[in-house]
């Protein structure tokens, strides 16, 4: 029986996300509710002289100003690792108003909680915070000379350095090299819901509304930092206004809410404004890439060089990771990646939608177009050249499909024929160019047991719980098909509930592991209820199916049944009242395979993008899209197809808009609202065209890879292929500067 | 339209001090009348989520960038967030609250579900609002148009294909006899 997943089911919280009924987080209405305010610093680099809250206090309405002086301390500083870990995961290991030090500009200083939330904005201004600035670094042109090799990243989780073969001897001798170094401005999340926090204490227990990517992250975060028994910390969390990956660790605001509301003795919502998310929540880092490839003149790759530079906080090593990709996606026998960082006054950076791989598969990529050329082998058959059948130890990937994705993307789009001649088509005053891109993204594995309930009710409907979270992804109908197809349910008979740390945990729900953990989670609890209640039957003398193997039994529509002899069965309803059974509970959980698993694991697809150019305007605008990716099983493909393609758009703007540049006389970002930061607006986006190639993968669970990243991977090096195949121009810095395509060419 | 210059208008013209303390204001919302203390510089739309708890405006930014607030003022789209609450007294404010029909969605909520035209839906109620106003300003007639009038709703997750299917097909919809 197999009905609900596969199919493109339409959302099951449309409803409530159309209407207005779908709750977030600074909607909860609680009785004597107060609202907090952050004073964030206004230097990068120093110390608080003296903090006077005299006119703050004195305002309408204000019950507090809590500041370093009169905030509590923390009992304890968990260690900074990704929250798919299970364990706590700060955003930093570095815990505001504990002492007078300034290490970044928007740091938390003081903190105002009033009556209403105008007046706590307003006595937020009235905070008169003086301040001793010291020297600081917030950029990495401030600190080339303090630039080191990161050991290890992510709280030691990962090595910061790949490397094997003899990579500097096979350069030398490569027939063929292609070198060119990358730069990379910072990047914000900018999700359209602002962080939020509503904290709440009863009888010394702590109940956190939270707008997160990771109820569970924040339970075990929040409980380390204010020393309470896990017990004591409930994290709800019914919808999140997006998150991709800012929202995926958790950050001192949502302690700091909780330390208010114990200071003023009410509930306490803290919800941080549009500006304050650029200093909150992490970012994507600035960084530069630099890469030389080796290649026979038959275009075999021999050889990578993959180096990495970004700046980090001075608390953290902190580096997306960027070279996952680049060391696995082609057969290439010798390679190094390595990380180096800069300590700067910016808060730690933190996971952003395809985090490192996307621009380092912008670089590998646009170093492949470079060598197609060079070669004058088309760049679609210079991938499926160099594809690697294995990862680097030598394990088969635990499914493929980059060839398929390749071959389908380019009849798709209309690939073949193409004259790769630059400035060669040209459509009135613009410049028309198309260019590609292979896709991988690491499939991460690193999750602990993720457990989800099953409960059948004696009317045949049924419940299943998990502590994930809704934010965009569709996990809640995912989930729900997922158990309506195990339990034999349709669909409308399952409601799945999610939100809430009282309910079975799993973990955040990033990398692209979410679908994918709880939907193994949900599957092992409906069939082993569905397994359970069959035993029942066949064991009972009163049921139809009396003596009937197990295994002989399928469920269809709530009605257990003979698989060879449909018409012999009964329905749970039937059984269950019998029994005199209310309802029939099991729970399941599901556990990773070991990293050890001898498989490679990557999720792979191709792009393909069409840009015209005005060199006289220096325009860009993409006039179509074309991704193709092999992400395992694909559980919904409307919802499925419609991350895939918010990911292609997010490389789009990676390439085209987004960027911040840091004021390093100020310390301070240049922009800091969506005014200034620029994200895709309905007009900037072309229709897009998103297939899938199928693959069957018995290593992940449930065969699925997941596609929350990989849509954006690669999105922006077929773009910048594209604009060099317009204009003859190769664009090493995102985003991608007017002046670069205008001609004649600025000289920069 | 003309400018009535006449003594009486002047008058009517003359601002009347409000404020700075709370003051007893009436809004009018999807047709209901709500009798509210707010400060003057209450915005429209903290108005509408802290005080009469219609949370389906959402706040994206408040300072008029992302189109998350978008509310009808008299029929006219405006961003809640840079409107002050006391300035909409006299005037009909509809919401997304507002847009269903005896409990039967608006068509264009229904389109929204069908063609998939949001994620997280943090900006859908905004979006909506706009879609179907762009409808009846006449803004919605090509392709062009429908993309550079729902310009000033940003959706993060970028479900912008779906939004303009969603709005081709109630406008298609309604064109059909």
């Amino acid at each position: 029986m197999n009905t609900a997943i596969g199919r493109p089911v339409d959302r099951v919280d449309g409803h409530a996300k159309v209407t207005g009924g779908a709750r977030y987080t600074a909607e909860i209405s609680l009785p004597g509710l107060t609202y907090a305010a952050v004073v964030g610093a206004r230097i990068p680099s120093g110390r608080v002289e003296s903090v006077d809250a005299s006119r703050a206090l004195s305002a309408g309405g204000v019950l507090a100003v809590l500041t370093h002086e009169n905030l509590p301390k923390i009992a304890g500083q968990p260690r900074l690792l990704p929250s798919l870990l299970g364990a706590a995961a700060p955003g930093q290991s570095f815990f505001p108003m504990q002492d007078a030090a300034v290490h970044y500009a928007g740091q938390p200083v003081a903190l105002v909680v009033a009556e209403s939330h105008e007046q706590a904005q307003y006595a937020a201004s009235l905070v008169d915070v003086a301040y001793r600035r010291e020297p600081s670094i917030t950029a990495i042109d401030e600190g080339r000379d303090r630039v080191y090799e990161a050991q290890r990243l992510f709280g030691g989780l990962m090595p910061g350095r790949d490397e094997r073969g003899d990579v500097g001897t096979a350069l030398a001798e490569a027939p063929v090299r292609i070198e060119a170094g990358y730069r990379f401005a910072a990047n914000h999340h900018n999700a359209l819901e602002p962080p939020a926090t509503t904290a709440v204490w009863e009888d010394g227990r702590l109940t956190l509304y939270d707008s997160t990517m990771g109820i569970r992250a924040t339970q075990l975060t929040v409980a380390h930092l204010l020393g309470l028994p896990l017990s004591h910390v409930r994290v709800i969390t019914h919808f999140v206004g997006g998150g991709f990956g800012s929202k995926a660790m958790t950050w001192p605001h949502v302690t700091l809410a909780a330390m208010a509301a114990r200071h003023v003795g009410r509930p306490v919502r803290l919800a941080l404004t549009r500006a304050q998310t650029y200093t909150s929540n992490g970012h994507r880092e600035e960084q530069e890439q630099r890469i030389s490839l080796g290649a026979t003149r038959d275009g075999r790759l021999t050889a990578i060089r993959h180096h990495k530079l970004s700046i980090t906080s001075h608390f953290d090593d902190w580096a997306e990771p960027a070279t996952g990709v680049s060391s696995q996606l082609y057969d290439v026998e010798h390679y190094e990646g390595v990380h180096s960082l800069i300590h700067g006054n910016t808060m730690t950076p933190t996971f952003t939608r395809g985090p490192g791989e996307t621009l380092g598969v912008f670089v590998l990529e646009t170093a492949m177009d470079e060598l197609a050329y060079e070669l004058g082998v088309d760049p679609v058959e210079l991938r499926l050249r160099n594809h690697a059948r294995t990862d680097p130890r030598g394990n088969p990937w635990s499914s493929d499909g980059l060839a398929e994705c390749l071959r389908l993307g380019a009849e798709r789009f209309g690939w073949h024929g193409r004259d790769p001649r630059p400035r060669a088509r040209r459509d009135g005053d613009w410049l028309i160019g198309t260019g590609m891109a292979a896709a991988a993204y690491p499939v991460a594995f690193f999750m602990p047991e993720q457990r989800a309930r099953a409960r059948v009710y004696e009317d045949g409907s049924a419940v299943v719980q998990t502590g994930t979270q809704e934010f965009g992804t569709g996990v809640l109908t995912v989930a729900t098909q997922v158990a309506a197809d195990a339990l034999g349910l349709p669909l409308e008979s399952v409601r799945f509930e999610a939100g809430d740390t009282d309910l079975p945990n799993t973990s955040a729900a990033v990398g692209s592991a979410g679908a994918g953990m709880v939907s193994a989670a949900v599957h092992a609890a409906a069939t082993a209820l569905r397994d359970r209640l069959v035993a029942m039957a066949v064991t009972d003398a009163d049921s139809p199916l009396h003596g009937a193997d197990p295994a002989a039994v399928e469920v269809a529509d709530g009605r257990m049944r003979l698989r060879d002899r449909p018409e012999t069965g009964e329905t749970y309803a039937d059984l269950m009242i019998r029994r005199r059974l209310a309802d029939a509970e099991e729970v399941g959980s599901w556990t990773p395979p070991p990293l050890t698993t001898p498989h490679g694991l990557l999720t792979f697809g191709a792009q393909f993008a069409e840009v015209a150019v005005d060199p006289g305007l220096g325009l860009i605008r993409v006039r179509r899209m074309t991704g193709v990716f092999a992400p395992g099983r694909v559980l919904n493909p409307k919802l499925a197809r419609s991350q895939l393609m918010g990911g292609m758009v997010w490389g789009l703007s990676q390439a085209l808009l987004e960027g911040n540049e840091m004021d390093t006389r100020h310390g301070r970002w240049g922009a800091s609202n969506l005014g200034e930061y620029l994200v895709p607006v309905n007009a900037d986006i072309p229709e897009i065209t998103v297939e899938f190639v199928e693959v069957e993968d018995d290593v992940v669970p449930l065969g699925i890879k997941g596609v929350g990243e990989i849509g954006q991977v690669g999105a922006a090096a077929a773009v910048a292929n594209a604009v060099f195949h317009a204009t003859g121009r190769r664009l090493r810095r995102l985003p991608l500067a007017a002046e670069l395509v205008m001609d004649p060419p600025a000289s920069s | 339209m003309g400018i009535d210059l006449t003594a009486e208008a002047a008058r009517r013209r003359t601002p009347t001090v409000r404020g700075p303390s709370e003051q007893p204001v009436v809004l009018t919302v999807n047709g209901t009348h709500h009798a509210v203390a707010l400060e003057p510089r209450v915005s429209l739309l903290d108005a509408l989520r802290d005080r009469l708890g219609l949370t389906g405006s959402k706040k994206g930014c408040d300072q008029g960038t992302c189109g998350a607030c978008t509310v009808w003022v008299d029929g006219r789209r405006v961003l809640a967030c840079l409107t002050l609450a006391i300035a909409c007294e006299g005037r009909q404010v509809t919401t997304i609250e507002g847009v269903a029909t005896d409990g039967e969605p608006h068509p264009m909520q229904r389109a929204f579900i069908e063609h998939d035209a949001f994620q997280c839906g943090y900006c859908t109620p905004g979006q909506i609002m706009s879609a179907i106003a762009l409808i009846e300003e006449g803004n919605a007639e090509t392709d062009e148009d429908i993309a550079e009038f729902m310009s000033g709703n940003i959706c993060r997750c970028a479900a912008y294909p779906g939004i303009r299917q969603a709005i081709k097909d109630v406008r298609d919809a309604r064109e059909r006899p």
